[in-house]
Order: C-alpha cells, then sequence, then structure tokens
C-alpha cells in the first residue's frame, strides 16, 4: 500500500540521510521522495511516496528527528499530486504523426527531436503519465526519467451544509 | 569582548551545563580540546578505550541522572565510541559524545584518523552534529545537553573539525533552547487520564508492568504512591529494577525471558496492565501473540513511537512518567483504596509456591545465587550494583532485594559485554560515597577489563566481582539447552589467573573457591576502601538461570529448573 507523506523538515546538512536511513533502519520501502525549498525560510519540504501496510510508526519515527517539523498524511482523493516525466519514444519520420497525436491529447511537449526518437516533457497526475507511457509503450521507449511526485493538500471545501444555507 | 578559540567555548560550554567529569581519551584531532580542559575545573578521566569512556559516561549518568559526557578523537576515537553511543539509545541513557573530526579543508579526502562519524552515528544517537562554524559550538552545546536529557534520553553526538577548535569566536551564551521539531509532550492527555483510571477502577486483575521510563523521570516515588493507593501489584523490569522496593508486600519482581513465576504469570492472568516507561521488549513479552492475552492495557510513555509499537493500547497515554503518574494520583484522590483480595491471595500462593530457587550444597561448587544474597546479607543491600552482560546480570538482577532507584546499572536493550568494569567507574565517580559493586562474568570481564587501570590510576575504588565458570555462560546455557550440548567456542578455560591480573592492574585480588569461602573474602572486599578490588568466585559452570521462557516460546510456557526441562519442550 502507497503512502503520501508531506514531510516539513529544516533545512540542515545531512537531513535527507536522517529521513533515508531511518526509514531503511525500520525496514519501510521508500517509493519515491522529492525535496525542494519552501517559503519558509530554512525549511525544506519533502514529498516521500512510501511502501508499507500502515504509517502510524513511519510517522512516529520520522518524528523522532530533530530536523523533521511536521509530517502530513495527503489522502489522494483530497490533495494535488504531480509529477513529471522525460521521455525518449522511439520515433521514425514515418511514425511521428502518430506519437505526436497521442502526445498532443496529453498535453506532453516535445522537447527534443532525433532521426530516430522524439522526446517528450509530460507533467500531472501519476496516473495521467502512466496512462500517457502505456500508449507510446508500443513504439518502444529508448529512455525514460521520472521525478518524485510532489503533492499539496487541497484546500479544504465548503462543506454542502453550509452551501445550501447560503443558498 | 576578548577573543577565545573554539576549544575554549567548547570547554566554557560544557562548564555553563554544570560539566563536572568528562570521560576520554585524547588524540590528534581533539587536541586541541584537551589544552583548555588542562585549565578547567572540569575533572577528566582518562580511559584505556574509547568504548570504556562512553560507559564510565553511561554508568556516571546512571548513578546521577545528569548528562554524562565522553570525548575521543577522530576516526579510531570516534569508532570506539559507537557501541556505548547505540547501548545509550537502547537504554534510553543521557549522553553527550565529543568527536574531533580532521580540518574542513581535508574532510571527504580519506585523511589520516578520518572517519565519516556523523554519518556512522547516525542510527546510534538521538541526534547528532557536525559543526563546521566556530561561532555555533556554544549553541551547539546547549542544545545537545538539551535533546539528551529532555523528553525520552538519549545520546548526542558533535563532531568537531580541528580547524574548528582553532577557529577564534567571541563568547555568547546562547540563551534557551527552541527547536521547531523537537517539542517533547510531558503532560498526559488529562481525559486519557480519566479513561485510565476508570479502566483501574473496573479492573479485577491490573497490574503496573513497569520500567526504566520510571527511573529515568526520576518518578519512583509517586509509582509507590499509585501502587499503594490503587492496591495494584508491581512487577520492575530488567531496566526499571530499584523503581519499586523488592520488599513491598506488592513488588512481583522482574517479568519476562529470566523473571519470577509470580511476575510471568501475573502478567497472562492480568485482565489489566498499566504500563509505564516500558516498550513490550520481546525480552519481556515472549511472543506477543500470546503476551497477557486476556488484558486491557493502559500505556505511559514519553516516546510516542513506542506507544502502539508492539502492543495497541486501550488507553495511549504519551507523557513523562512522573508528571502522567502524578495526574493519575490527582485523578484517583477520593476513591476508595480497592482491596483486591482474590488476586493478591492468587499472587501471594504463586510467590509461595514458585519462589526462585537454587541449591548450594556446602561441599559442592559455589553457586552463584548463592554469592549474590551473601553480599546482599554482608553490605544489607546498602550497594550500587553494575551488572555486565549474561547469566550473571541475571543473577543479581533476580537475587538482589533492590530497594531505590539509580542503584542498579546494566546494559539492557543491547546487551553489551564489558559494560560492568567501566560503568561501575562511571558510578563511582557520580556518587562517590556509595558502595559500588560491579557484578561480571568472566567472557563480560575479558572484554574491558583494561578499565582497572583507570581505576587504580584515577583513585576509583570500585570493587568487581568475577563470577568466573570458565565459559560465555549464557551462551553455553543455550547451547545445552537447544543445540545439543555442543560447546561451540564458548568455553574459555582457567588460564587466567584473576588476581594476579588485578595486582597486575594496581587493584587488590582475593578469590574464593569453596562456599565457605565466599562471605570471608567479600567481607576482605568490603575492607579495602583505597584501591579497587577484584574478587575472582570460581561458581559452578553447569549452573543454569532460572525460570526461563525460551525465545519466541510463549510466556505460559515457563520453565522453573533443570528438573522441569522437556515438561513444556
Amino acid at each position: 500500500m502507497k503512502h503520501t507523506l508531506s514531510v516539513l523538515v529544516e533545512n540542515r546538512p545531512g537531513v535527507l540521510a536522517r529521513v533515508a536511513s531511518l526509514l531503511a533502519r525500520r525496514g519501510f520501502n521508500i517509493h519515491s521522495l522529492a525535496v525542494g525549498p519552501t517559503s519558509e525560510p530554512g525549511m525544506s519540504r519533502m514529498t516521500i511516496v512510501v511502501d508499507a501496510p500502515e504509517l502510524e510508526q513511519v510517522k512516529k519515527q520520522l518524528h523522532k528527528l530533530v530536523n523533521v517539523v511536521r509530517i502530513t498524511e495527503l489522502d489522494p482523493a483530497n490533495s494535488l499530486e504531480r509529477e513529471i516525466m522525460l521521455v525518449r519514444v522511439a520515433a521514425p519520420a514515418g511514425k511521428r504523426g502518430e506519437v505526436l497525436e497521442i502526445a498532443s491529447i496529453f498535453k506532453a511537449t516535445a522537447v527534443d527531436v532525433g532521426p530516430s526518437s522524439m522526446c517528450f516533457q509530460i507533467s500531472g497526475t501519476p496516473a495521467k503519465i502512466n496512462d500517457f507511457l502505456d500508449l507510446v509503450r508500443p513504439y518502444g521507449i529508448v529512455d525514460l526519467v521520472k521525478s518524485g511526485r510532489i503533492a499539496m493538500a487541497r484546500e479544504q471545501k465548503t462543506k454542502p451544509g453550509r452551501l445550501r444555507a447560503v443558498n | 569582548m576578548s577573543t577565545i578559540t573554539g576549544a575554549q567555548a567548547l570547554i566554557t560550554a560544557l562548564e555553563h551545563e554544570g560539566v563536572d567529569v568528562v570521560f576520554g581519551v585524547p588524540g590528534g584531532a581533539i587536541l586541541p580540546a584537551y589544552d583548555p580542559l588542562h585549565e578547567s575545573p572540569i575533572r577528566h578521566i582518562l580511559a584505556r578505550h574509547e568504548q570504556g569512556a562512553g560507559h564510565m559516561a553511561e554508568g556516571y549518568a546512571w548513578a546521577t541522572g545528569r548528562v554524562g559526557v565522553a570525548m575521543a578523537t577522530s576516526g579510531p576515537g570516534a569508532t570506539n565510541l559507537v557501541t556505548p553511543l547505540a547501548d545509550a539509545l537502547m537504554d534510553s541513557v543521557p549522553l553527550v559524545a565529543i568527536t574531533g573530526q580532521v580540518p574542513t579543508s581535508s574532510v571527504g579526502n580519506d585523511a589520516f584518523q578520518e572517519a565519516y562519524t556523523t554519518g556512522i552515528t547516525m542510527p546510534a544517537t538521538k541526534h547528532n552534529y557536525f559543526v563546521t562554524d566556530v561561532d555555533e559550538i556554544a549553541q551547539v552545546v546547549r542544545e545537545a545537553f538539551h535533546i539528551a536529557s529532555t523528553g525520552r534520553p538519549g545520546p548526542v553526538l558533535i563532531d568537531l573539525p580541528k580547524n574548528v577548535l582553532n577557529a577564534t569566536t567571541t563568547w555568547r551564551d546562547p540563551g534557551a533552547v527552541s527547536l521547531a521539531g523537537y517539542k517533547p509532550t510531558v503532560e498526559g492527555h488529562p481525559r486519557r487520564v480519566k479513561e485510565a483510571v476508570e479502566l483501574i477502577t473496573e479492573a479485577q486483575r491490573p497490574v503496573l508492568y513497569v520500567g526504566g521510563g520510571i527511573i529515568k523521570a526520576n518518578a519512583a516515588a509517586e509509582l509507590r504512591r499509585f501502587a499503594e493507593v490503587t492496591n495494584v501489584p508491581v512487577t520492575t523490569t530488567l531496566m526499571g529494577r530499584g523503581a519499586f522496593p523488592d520488599d513491598h508486600r506488592l513488588a512481583l519482581g522482574m517479568p519476562g525471558m529470566h523473571g519470577t513465576y509470580t511476575a510471568i504469570t501475573a502478567l497472562q492472568k492480568a485482565d489489566l496492565l498499566i504500563a509505564i516507561g516500558v516498550r513490550f521488549d520481546d525480552r519481556v513479552t515472549g511472543k506477543v501473540e500470546t503476551f497477557a492475552p486476556h488484558a486491557k492495557v493502559i500505556h505511559v510513555d514519553v516516546d510516542p513511537a513506542e506507544i502502539g509499537k508492539v502492543r495497541t493500547p486501550d488507553v495511549p497515554i504519551v507523557g513523562d512518567a512522573r508528571r502522567v503518574l502524578g495526574q493519575l494520583l490527582e485523578a484517583w484522590a477520593g476513591r476508595e483504596t480497592p482491596d483486591r483480595q482474590p488476586w493478591l491471595d492468587t499472587i501471594a500462593a504463586w510467590k509461595r509456591d514458585f519462589p526462585l530457587r537454587y541449591d548450594q550444597r556446602p561441599d559442592g561448587p559455589i553457586k552463584p545465587q548463592f554469592v549474590i544474597e551473601e553480599l546482599y546479607r554482608l553490605t544489607g543491600g546498602d550497594a550500587t550494583l553494575v551488572a555486565g552482560v549474561g547469566q550473571h546480570q541475571m543473577w543479581a538482577s533476580q537475587f538482589w532485594r533492590f530497594s531505590d532507584p539509580r542503584r542498579w546499572i546494566n546494559s539492557g536493550g543491547l546487551g553489551t559485554m564489558g559494560f560492568a568494569i567501566p560503568a561501575a567507574i562511571g558510578a563511582k565517580v557520580g556518587r562517590p560515597d556509595d558502595l559500588v559493586y560491579a557484578i561480571d562474568g568472566d567472557g563480560s570481564f575479558q572484554m574491558t577489563f583494561q578499565e582497572l587501570i583507570t581505576a587504580a590510576d584515577e583513585g576509583i575504588p570500585i570493587k568487581v566481582a568475577v563470577f568466573n565458570n570458565q565459559s560465555y555462560g549464557m551462551v553455553t546455557q543455550w547451547q545445552k539447552l537447544f543445540y545439543g550440548g555442543r560447546l561451540s567456542a564458548s568455553v574459555l578455560g582457567d588460564g587466567v589467573d584473576y588476581v594476579k591480573v588485578a595486582e597486575g592492574l594496581g587493584c587488590v585480588g582475593f578469590r574464593a573457591e569453596t562456599p565457605d569461602e565466599v562471605a570471608p573474602t567479600l567481607e576482605k572486599s568490603l575492607a579495602v576502601d583505597d584501591r579497587p578490588v577484584v574478587v575472582e568466585l570460581v561458581v559452578d559452570p553447569d549452573e543454569m538461570v532460572f525460570p526461563m521462557v525460551p525465545a519466541g516460546a510463549s510466556n505460559d510456557e515457563v520453565i522453573l529448573g533443570p528438573d522441569d526441562l522437556g515438561r513444556s519442550s
């Protein structure tokens, strides 16, 4: 079972190693991990996708790290999850039209074209990226690189009850 | 403002933390720190190995409740500290370790005596620091002591490159600590406390299952009051021996693999566990699925990660043991003390029918349990006991009747053989007026006995009883029970003359070989007060530790003694 954790950490040397080492030591498998600075000075945000039957222990153990400030588990239904992918698809001259057509449906951008292949950049939900990948796979994938997943909670939706009251 | 070096800032910062003693071994990269230490009122105790320095700092911390400080150089100095750091992390011992490091310009270049200390110790510390800016030293030391001593205590390491120690700065007191990611919860949630009291009121067969958390939180007095007003019997884990007096009518003794039948069985039959400062360790629970199967659980711990890690509690309470016991006492106030007679009668019957036992024959070999009982008798129990790891540790824990916290010191979680001698030195330094007696095995002794040189040289008159069964006794016990009696690599032989070893290292040595020699020899050891003493006790190599619940077995399957073997297998 994959869970997405949004972890606010102090931006100190070694903090990534601490988080990764702790997850490894406690036997949790990291599916992906993305990290970057936030709007708060001195703070970084890690989006960690872990493979674990339950998250309580992961969260509690992470909390014990002195440089970890806040941990939020993101519910996929109430959060925005994004990945970015660069994928080089085998596309000789005769196939380019078909491949470009698929790409345009997915709003994937051709960022490099060579004699035998085209490279696309695509961003979006993990599901969208996987769907695109499934469709271009038959042409032959020459190379592929994916960012880790980044995610953010959606703003709390207005409760239906309150909405009715306003109406 | 006058200019000082990083090294001076370090020593000044240690003085400001109230440090009165540092245990360490010097070397190249840490040399700058040793220079101002020479002028400082802080006492330095020169260990003969960094592992010894680390365990001394642990013993000091155990005995005093204050942060122990160990110092070592880079590379091998730091790697030799890893065992005590891991030990302190497992047993929640507040420790600050200071290590030298090669100059920042050489870091990463495989310089002489370079090791990636912060990387190596990351999983063996509560937190660690690599300091690259001399202006941060005072702040880092303040934070390190705060982290080591608050919440669930533990070891913190500060790695200081030589050029940072040599750089200049001005002294500024760092003020109070504020860490965004570290704010331990000490107060229990009031609603949970109320729920706990309700469960205790309803319970017919409650047991207080308490451990090291009581000792760390200095909560023994509150525990005793709470046990008495609620009339709940108490079992103290290996880490919690002394948290509740063994002579008390509600005391059950130690639970777990080598616990008393009464404690083990009371937990199995209980309908409520009030677990405080314990972590449901495998040595206590045996097979988790069958541990205390009828019991609801109230779990109090300052470390939220311990709650629900092994057993999901019905009432979780995150907080400091002393504060939460205070809250529980307050919430209980006004209630009548339940008489719980049927439960206490059942327990009394177990105590009567299944006591700890051994058979000392006057003409037979010395039984180790007899030595512990004799030492207890001769000292009136007025001593701090420090154990190594193995059979002798279990016998000491079983047969000594503890009455005070911080007077039983051992390596529980990590099970570090060789812990006793250096930890006893640290304990004696911390509490010089106390009689500190190390109980060691010959195997454990052989791992760190060079620290007797430290004890003799520094004038730290500890006493060490070496239970010589010419083997790694606990290993042979398992080999006899579970490996067809094949004593693979576990027999040490009789090639060591411990009296001569003691004398050669500047200590006094005595030996007892027969039961009638035990008391007079121990008495002789008690009479020496100017030098460390080693007493070799030639004990029965065939004696095993019982009761025993084999690893992974259910706690319903207690093996009571050698005559009981095979009954439950």
